[in-house]
């Protein structure tokens, strides 16, 4: 971090031999993995492939079993001792989550705090960060997702679509330095679903580094810069859009994009 | 058929009658003769009651009215409104503390939490006022100093322990062990993806308790609560067998000397009726409070007869 030089050849995201079971179901086997600064990587595969593990597993709210991740060079979940890897105390895990986004599938906004107390709740509790500031950035995250008009609404007042438009202001607006989507569209009405994806294609093209699990091969194929299919906790295979998806070398990426289409 | 075109088709012929315009046909709410029976009848028991107790000579209407506002009453009324007072607030500080504990990932503090709520709620109360009422015959002396050493500040245990305060720490830490159940209820129905949402914004799991989750918990959590502090109202009586004078103990005391039990116990029934219909009303405001956040649609009027009819528009 102290180093620009080594900053920028560090991969914003690094993922070393990661595994990861429940009970003796193994959900990630050793998956290795580097995202780089402003790539897009989506993560697409059958269910139980390890897809969102691995994505939680990234801000550490899912603890891997062996292996570790990094985050701009940082260790996420663990500090340093020598040889040893420790565990990290609460702190110290809330600080490293607070620069990585979360987008969830079911958008898990605040029901209680209206759209602009979910976006100013965080970086006012937990950074600290003077009131006003934070209230124009929030303000001008929402008019970057198009709800400018919504500030003062509750959560449960708002479609899908526009809770997860919401959801994506609010990860912005702490500012971070990459941004995890855990199957971002899924829950919702087809027709919301363009809304959001046209939000995260704003930001991928504005540079953010988006790691995104998602069956919207679509989105895949026209935003992401690469594309990894996981299968059975591993990556089966990695690489640009137009080879993965167009022309996937593994038979199980064949199979499984054979029957999203 | 075509020529009652009012009447509703029977199930399959359907088909060739003529379909009327929406919007022509007239609703008519059903009926409910029964409900109407059912209110005259109660009518009659009311009436009856209200004669048996107005013309009973018995319940002494004029002592009733005597000793409704007589001085030892009130300061017994006074005294079980503090019982409940501070037992409600030690009973929702402590519970928060406790299920917060007991849903802790640390297995030390959630057993421990376990435990007192397995002890407290399995010794009847009325044991657990007379224990504390009694500890000076268990532990002469109360100090607090080094342990197994030497005793910085000492008092004995009749002088420190009062019969308010062994009231106060029986009522206090029985209803901690019910309020921290309340509380858990409450916490574990607020979905799990509010405190993820939470952490990945970088808040410790403390802060995503009391500032996202307990929030949207109290919701739940006030009917319950509602019922445990009528609880503690009526549940404090129990604290005159530990000669604190609350409300039932004060009359006890006065219809020992003048032996006038029944409009004396009336005047108790009567006191706590009121309260537990002032509480009534204040779980009613509270729950209006609460539920605004989450409301989609506009809640029906308190008034049985008004139900049905669209409010007026919200200004």
């Amino acid at each position: 971090m102290n180093n620009p030089a080594a900053e920028a050849h560090e991969p914003m995201v690094r993922a070393v031999g990661v595994h990861k079971s429940y009970g003796h179901v193994p959900v990630l086997n050793g998956l290795t993995l580097d995202v780089a600064a402003g790539e897009v990587l989506c993560l697409l595969g059958p269910s139980g492939s390890g897809k969102s593990t691995f994505l939680r597993c990234i801000n550490h709210l899912e603890v891997p079993d062996s292996g570790y991740i990094t985050v701009a060079g940082e260790l996420i979940g663990y500090r340093e001792q020598g040889e040893f890897l420790v565990e990290a105390g609460e702190r110290q895990i809330a600080r490293k989550r607070a620069e990585i986004g979360m987008v969830f599938q079911q958008f898990n906004l605040f029901s209680n705090k209206t759209v602009l107390g979910n976006l100013m709740e965080a970086p006012v509790r937990v950074r600290r960060e003077p009131k006003a500031e934070v209230e124009e950035r929030a303000r001008a995250n929402l008019r970057r997702v198009g709800l400018a008009g919504l500030a003062d609404r509750y959560p449960g007042q708002l479609s899908g679509g526009q809770q997860q438009r919401v959801a994506i202001a609010r990860a912005l607006t702490m500012r971070p330095k990459v941004m995890l989507f855990d199957e971002p569209t899924s829950a919702l009405d087809p027709e919301l679903v363009g809304e959001v994806l046209d939000v995260m294609r704003d930001l991928a093209a504005d540079g953010m580094t988006m790691v995104v699990v998602t069956h919207e091969i679509g989105f895949a194929r026209e935003v992401a810069s690469r594309v990894a299919f996981l299968h059975q906790g591993q990556i089966a295979e990695i690489g640009s859009p137009a080879s993965v998806i167009e022309h996937p070398s593994h038979e199980r990426t064949r199979a499984f994009l054979a029957t999203v289409r | 058929m075509a020529g009652k075109p009012l009447q509703a088709p029977a199930a399959g012929t359907g088909r060739d009658v003529a379909v009327q315009p929406p919007g022509e046909r007239k609703i008519r709410p059903r009926r409910h003769p029964w409900r109407w029976a059912g209110v005259a009848v109660l009518a009659i028991l009311a009436a009856m009651l209200a004669h048996s107790f107005a013309s009973d000579q018995a319940f002494d209407w004029g002592v009733v009215g005597q000793y409704m506002t007589a001085g030892p009453v009130l300061d017994g009324l006074l005294t079980t409104i503090e019982l409940t007072a501070i037992t409600m607030a030690i009973g929702i500080a402590g519970g928060v503390l406790i299920a917060a504990m007991r849903l802790s990932p640390n297995p030390v503090l959630s057993r421990v939490a376990w435990f007192y709520v397995w002890l407290l709620r399995s010794v009847p109360l009325l044991v657990q006022l007379l224990f504390w009422y009694n500890l000076g015959a268990l532990y002469p002396r109360l100090s607090f100093g080094v342990p197994f050493g030497p005793a910085l500040v000492s008092a004995g245990s009749n002088t420190l322990i009062s019969p308010f305060a062994a009231a106060i720490l029986g009522l206090g830490l029985h209803e901690v062990a019910y309020m921290a159940e309340i509380f858990r209820g409450g916490i574990l129905s607020v979905p799990h993806g509010q405190t993820e949402a939470a952490l990945s914004l970088g808040m410790t799991r403390r802060v995503a308790l009391f500032r996202i989750v307990l929030p949207q918990a109290v919701r739940v959590v006030i009917p319950p609560t509602g019922s445990e502090v009528i609880n503690v109202v009526k549940g404090s009586a129990l604290v005159s067998v530990i000669t604190l004078t609350d409300l039932l103990y004060s009359v006890q005391k006065i219809y020992a000397e003048n032996y006038l039990v029944i409009p004396l116990l009336l005047v108790a029934v009567i006191w706590y009726l009121i309260l537990t219909s002032l509480l009534s009303a204040g779980q009613y405001l509270l729950e209006r409070r609460f539920g605004r956040s989450l409301a989609r649609t506009p809640r029906a009027d308190w008034r049985p007869w008004r139900r049905g009819i669209p409010p007026r528009e919200a200004s």
